[in-house]
């Protein structure tokens, strides 16, 4: 508002924000709080907010107890590969809609939306059923494959709405200038999208990393991500508090920190568009 | 060279013929300018000569050899958008550059042929900045750069001006002038604005609803409109037209006389009026007459200037032989 | 723009999209309405043979159905109840000027990020554990009897659990749509002489209603597969089995595939049908 506020309200805004926002937060707080005590600080009763021995012991204990780099690398594997392959496959595709519709564009655009509501479980099956007749089964490829399809409508749709914010002028005139379609998307549109291309990325690399049905019925070992890695904590060695909270801390700290820097692209990428 | 022939071209949208059978030839080295109100398809005629749009049917030659098929990069045709659509991510020098790197030239050749652009069109110094670190006029040479370093068969220009302020777009239209003077290429030149096309023209081409209404030289259409639109289209203020038992009088169904060819007397003339608004330009003076019982609006040109109040009763007489007939169709009557 | 060149070009490039999504939608699709008409039991038999209608009559007459569906919908309805209410309060109060207000967003959006299984894990042991959970530890500080939540009181615990999720998603998507209201229509309203309260209701919510309408659509579409948070928690016990766990069980449990398959043809019509009230709202902003 075009106003100035007082200094008191503008206090009390402040409070309440804070003591919301830490509220909301407290989870994730608390659970990277825990993983530095030990067991026993971790169940202490009354609760220990600040005050206990920090250590490190459980980061290590987890490390050797379940190799939570292999887990990391399939993540990032899985993450990134599914996302990279999805914006080679999304990014002509983004290209054709927005700079050359045709009637059917926006029939194909909403049928790609309408591919992503396909609940999961009704597939199930016969994923599992592809998965184990082609050998797919536990392979990073084969989860890569899957992660992609399921977030491909979203890149597509998230690219086309950066692409149409370009001028088609610009193309025309590198099309003049000699530039040949390759050269074109190369050297014109795609350094003029880097900004949108660069958010779409961050944020299929954030639901890919966070996916956690496919990788949970699709993987056992060689190819389980985090995802997986937290899951076989479910019991008993939940009740270990501290590494409980050391695994949690290690699965979520790189895509908490990711996520910081692509919070104003979420509401675009998960609204379609629908919301800028 | 730069000679382009249109051949029954037409184009399509969908069932939508915006441009019905036309023939047109450029000559080399003319500047033709493409002028009528907006949605006229002056600009699509100019996207189709530039291979931006496939015509529906006909054929497109230029320098005498099919082009039909060909694709925009191959004809040899530089563009000036009407956003100039500079590569915001380039700097000036690579944006001049860019057409000559896609021609696979050699670097010595690329540095030397945008140099000697950026001399000409007084960019030398912004050389290194961003299209977005520029002003209007400049991102307008910048365009006009990139096109000349190709050394192309034409130009197309495509409202080049109509982004600029008043003031710029004068200083421009003399500029590519200019350049046309000094190169002698083709160019092609989209505008709605009839004093650019008045201006700058060797040729205009005059569209209406994608019909050729009238081709010829800037005073040709002056002075012999073939019909009441491209008579009332050029020129300004507009043609005066009037219908009933004056034109009658003259053995036609509309007689038009431009603003310049009346005489005002206070006194005596020919038709009688009330004035509305004069608007005074220092050097003329244009008067609207109401109440004349011709026409809603009667405007005169009167040079220097003229005390005429609102409400003044006022006597114009056109000069008979700068007046216009036409008939019943539109079209000038000998 | 558009040449025949260029038009050919774009259908070829749209072409592997088109074709991956396609596939991926079409033979799965095929095999489970394939499965649905089939006795199939792959650890007990294979196929054997074809059923008619009967899983799809099975499956809605087990005594596992309605509380199931039961259960979809109090989750997704209590899910979308609280955040959407919540989202508002909370956009508006992050729309108000404030100190490191940059900080604030980011600590209410933080959960969003977290993975489904590690929040549903943190949950429940850290926080819902009956002896040495947060929340055990807050009611007995105030003198009373903990809860063992996830077992007595399961679904209000799925549901704060769920609504934490995504409590972030519909605060992000408000207060961007709050933030495009035009502060000049509130002035005015308020020379109108309208109460906050008034403002609120005649124009801060009608202009929020587009955005909210895409909040709860979205939100359903995933709100209805939700998977680990269930998985890693009860496992489907204690009444909070939904039809997607329930469908889950059928196949990969019990191995009963036919049955699954033609509960996977009900989730697919049910996320059909919201689908299609999506598609209008995003369709008809593809057109403006």
């Amino acid at each position: 508002m075009a106003r100035a506020v007082t200094a008191n309200r503008k206090m009390i805004n402040t409070a309440i924000a804070w003591a919301v926002g830490l509220l909301i937060f407290f989870p994730i707080l608390w659970t990277i709080l825990t993983s530095f005590k030990t067991e026993a600080q971790a169940i202490a009763s009354p609760p220990i907010f600040l005050g206990f021995d920090w250590t490190l012991e459980n980061y290590s204990i987890v490390q050797e107890r379940s190799d939570y780099m292999r887990f990391l690398w399939n993540s990032v594997i899985i993450a990134g590969g599914s996302t990279l392959l999805g914006i080679i496959i999304a990014v002509p595709a983004a290209w054709s809609m927005a700079f050359v519709p045709s009637k059917r564009t926006k029939d194909i655009l909403l049928w790609m939306l309408s591919t992503k509501m396909l609940p999961a479980v009704g597939v199930l099956y016969p994923i599992y059923l592809l998965f184990i007749n082609l050998g797919l089964l536990d392979s990073r490829f084969g989860l890569v494959m899957v992660i992609m399809l399921i977030n491909l409508p979203i890149i597509v749709w998230m690219l086309y709405t950066y692409f149409r914010e370009i001028p088609g002028e610009i193309l025309e005139a590198a099309r003049m200038d000699g530039a040949t379609l390759k050269e074109e998307i190369l050297y014109v549109l795609t350094p003029m999208a880097v900004p949108g291309i660069a958010s779409t990325v961050l944020l299929n690399f954030i639901l890919a990393w966070n996916e956690a049905f496919w990788t949970l019925n699709l993987t056992a070992v060689d190819a389980a991500p985090l995802t997986a890695f937290i899951a076989s904590y479910s019991s008993p060695e939940g009740l270990f508090f501290a590494k409980l909270s050391a695994a949690s801390t290690m699965a979520i700290a790189p895509i908490l920190i990711l996520g910081w820097f692509s919070q104003k692209q979420l509401v675009r990428g998960l609204t379609f568009g629908a919301v800028k | 060279m730069g000679r382009i022939q249109l051949k029954s071209v037409t184009k399509s949208f969908g069932d939508v013929q915006v441009i019905p059978p036309l023939d047109l030839t450029i000559e080399d080295g003319e500047f033709t300018v493409f002028v009528g109100p907006s949605g006229c398809g002056k600009s699509t005629l100019l996207r189709l000569i530039a291979g931006l749009e496939d015509i529906t049917s006909g054929q497109i030659e230029i320098d005498g050899a099919d082009a039909t098929e060909v694709p925009p990069a191959k004809r040899g045709l530089a563009m000036v958008f009407q956003s100039y659509a500079l590569y915001p991510h380039m700097s000036v020098r690579k944006n001049i550059a860019f057409p000559l790197r896609m021609a696979k030239l050699e670097q010595a050749e690329i540095d030397s042929r945008v140099e000697g652009a950026a001399q000409v069109l007084n960019l030398t110094d912004y050389l290194d900045r961003r299209p977005g670190q520029l002003s209007g006029g400049q991102r307008q040479r910048v365009a006009i750069g990139r096109a000349i370093v190709r050394e192309p068969a034409a130009f197309l220009f495509d409202e080049p001006l109509s982004n600029l302020d008043a003031a710029l777009r004068v200083g421009m239209r003399l500029e590519i002038s200019e350049l046309h003077k000094r190169l002698k290429t083709t160019m092609i030149y989209v505008t709605h604005d009839q004093v650019e096309a008045m201006t700058m023209a060797d040729k205009i081409v005059v569209l209406q609803a994608g019909v050729i209404e009238q081709v010829g030289s800037p005073l040709e259409l002056y002075h012999n409109p073939r019909n009441e639109f491209v008579a009332g289209f050029i020129g300004s203020p507009k043609m005066n037209f009037i219908k009933g038992d004056e034109a009658k009088k003259h053995g036609a169904t509309t007689v038009g006389i431009r603003p310049e060819h009346c005489d005002v007397s206070k006194s005596e003339g020919l038709w009688k009026g009330v004035v509305g608004v004069s608007e005074h330009l220092g050097s003329d003076t244009f008067i609207h007459v109401h109440e004349t019982g011709l026409a809603d609006m009667l405007t005169v040109r009167v040079t220097g200037d003229i005390s005429a109040n609102h409400g003044d009763t006022i006597f114009i007489s056109p000069q008979t032989d700068q007046l216009h007939r036409f008939d019943a169709q539109g079209l000038r009557m000998p | 723009m558009a040449t025949q060149h260029s038009r050919s070009a774009a259908r070829l490039m749209m072409a592997p999209a088109v074709i991956l999504l396609l596939g991926w939608m079409l033979v799965p699709l095929t095999m489970t309405l394939y499965f649905s008409f089939k006795k199939y039991l792959p650890l007990r038999g294979g196929d054997l043979g074809w059923v008619g209608f009967e899983n799809y009559v099975r499956f809605v007459s087990s005594s596992a159905f309605w509380p199931a569906v039961q259960a979809t919908l109090v989750i997704v309805g209590g899910v979308l109840l609280i955040t959407v209410v919540l989202g508002i309060l909370l956009a508006m109060l992050l729309d108000q000027p404030m100190w490191g207000q940059g900080v604030v967003r980011i600590l209410v959006i933080a959960p969003f990020f977290v993975m489904p299984t590690v929040s549903a894990l943190v949950w429940k042991n850290m926080f819902m554990d009956p002896v040495n959970g947060l929340l055990a530890h807050l009611w007995r500080f105030f003198g009373a009897e903990p809860i063992s939540w996830l077992s007595e009181a399961s679904m209000t615990s799925i549901i704060m659990i769920v609504s934490w999720q995504w409590l972030p998603f519909a605060t992000l998507i408000l207060l961007t749509a709050i933030q495009s209201l035009d502060s000049e229509q509130l002035e005015a309203a308020e020379m109108d002489g309208a109460s906050p309260l008034n403002r609120f209701w005649h124009i801060i919510l009608p202009h929020l209603s587009r955005a909210i309408t895409i909040v709860i659509l979205i939100q359903t579409i995933f709100l209805l597969s939700i998977f680990a948070e269930i998985f890693v928690t009860t496992g489907g016990a204690f009444g909070t089995r939904t039809l997607t766990y329930l469908i889950f069980q059928r196949v990969l449990e019990s191995q009963n595939v036919g049955l699954g398959s033609a509960g996977g043809v009900y989730a697919i019509i049910l996320a059909n049908i919201v689908a299609i009230f999506l598609m209008r709202i995003v369709g008809k902003n593809l057109d403006a």
